[in-house]
């Protein structure tokens, strides 16, 4: 579940008659107005969602697998893991969670640093709210629970197409669902039955997992300041401070020196660094 | 935890705290939109947590390691750059380190 590139999700339609606000990036060529289609929820929608997202479920689904393996190895059990990728369906936050996994687990920790790697899913959820609006909440409140990064820019770069099935998000996320479980059920049954990793170079896979990630978070020169002060206060945090707090430290750290130091994309907004 | 098919209940709460949070995620952009205006500069802020949590989890074990992690790094970074392919940046890696440990 790695990141999309280049989401634009400074490109959030902000309010109801915004149509003009979205100008998208490149999955928006027409950028059909949403308030002028009638957005329908049908099991044909369903049907060609969920077919729609099989090539991307596929992709998902070496992730999973990698998943399951790196959970096994931090402790979990096979329903364990499983529970964890049908419950919470966020690949880079399950990765970081089972990672901080110990003996005993630091819930505080874990469940905090799950919200701080999922709080661009409030972003990605209202840029959903243009269709979304026109279903009924029971429709559309069980349709977030099965987006993810992939189907997500699956979606919106259909429904910015002028395309008004409702269920597609829903048809893509569930594909997307029943192979993120089945792969994390194969890759922590296979985690069982690896021997020592450090013997492997295996204890660097985790590394290699997480810049895998990365690249895919990254977002050209403008992710360099954020990434620097992160990196910066995580080591420093690292040395000084017990526990994994360096992880949130880092993090917030990028995400204040983003705010203080951010160029609008609007030439009209004034500038207030540099 | 020891048991591969057991279900330990701290795990399984810790787990569906994880899903509640994660849920309401998800389901909060859609509720707050057009009740809660967030600046454009709050929006950059937080597009840039993951990288960033990624980058804090990253930076210290390479900042402990040496040579060979950092040129494997380096190595996973370039495939994963121009593959896009987590098995195949994972394989670059782990071969990496592993070559660089076995040699040097």
């Amino acid at each position: 579940m790695r990141s999309t590139r280049k989401r634009s999700v400074g490109a959030v339609p902000e309010g109801d008659a915004s149509a003009e606000h979205r100008d998208a990036a490149e999955t928006a060529p027409t950028d059909a107005d949403p308030e002028a289609q009638s957005v329908t929820f049908t099991t044909a929608g369903f049907r060609q969602g969920f077919l729609a997202g099989v090539p991307v479920a596929l992709g998902v689904a070496g992730y999973g697998v990698v998943f399951g393996v790196v959970a096994s190895r931090a402790g979990l059990s096979v329903p364990e893991a499983a529970l964890m990728s049908a419950t919470v369906l966020a690949g880079a936050a399950q990765l970081v969670a089972v990672e901080l996994w110990a003996n005993p687990i630091p819930a505080v920790a874990i469940v905090t640093t799950t919200a701080v790697v999922n709080l661009r899913y409030v972003l990605m959820g209202a840029a959903l709210r243009p269709w979304f609006r026109q279903l009924t909440p029971g429709q559309a409140y069980s349709s977030v629970f099965f987006f993810a990064d992939e189907n997500w820019a699956l979606t919106m770069a259909s429904f910015r197409n002028g395309d008004t099935r409702g269920a597609f998000l829903l048809g893509s996320g569930v594909v997307l669902w029943l192979l993120w479980i089945a792969a994390t059920v194969v890759g922590a049954t296979a985690g069982d039955l690896v021997g020592d990793p450090a013997q492997y170079g295996l204890d660097f896979a985790v590394t290699a997992i997480f810049l895998t990630l990365a690249a895919g978070f990254w977002q050209g020169r403008e992710s360099l300041r954020p990434w620097i002060a992160a990196a910066a206060v995580a080591v420093a945090a690292n040395a000084l401070v017990p526990g994994q707090w360096y992880i949130i430290g880092g993090a917030l750290a990028g995400a204040a020196v983003e705010i203080a130091t951010h160029e609008p994309e609007d030439p009209t907004e004034v500038t207030a660094g540099e | 935890m020891s048991d591969s098919l057991s279900l330990d209940p701290t795990v399984v709460a810790v787990i569906l705290a994880m899903a509640t949070v994660t849920y309401a995620t998800k389901a909060s952009g859609l509720w707050a939109v057009g009740r809660i205006d967030l600046s454009e500069r709050m929006e950059a802020g937080i597009d840039v947590l993951p990288g960033a949590v990624i980058v804090s989890f990253v930076a210290p074990a390479l900042a402990n390691g040496g040579v060979p992690e950092w040129v494997a790094a380096a190595a996973t970074l370039a495939t994963a750059r121009k593959t896009g392919n987590l098995l195949a940046s994972l394989a670059v890696g782990v071969g990496v380190v592993l070559a660089f440990r076995n040699v040097l």
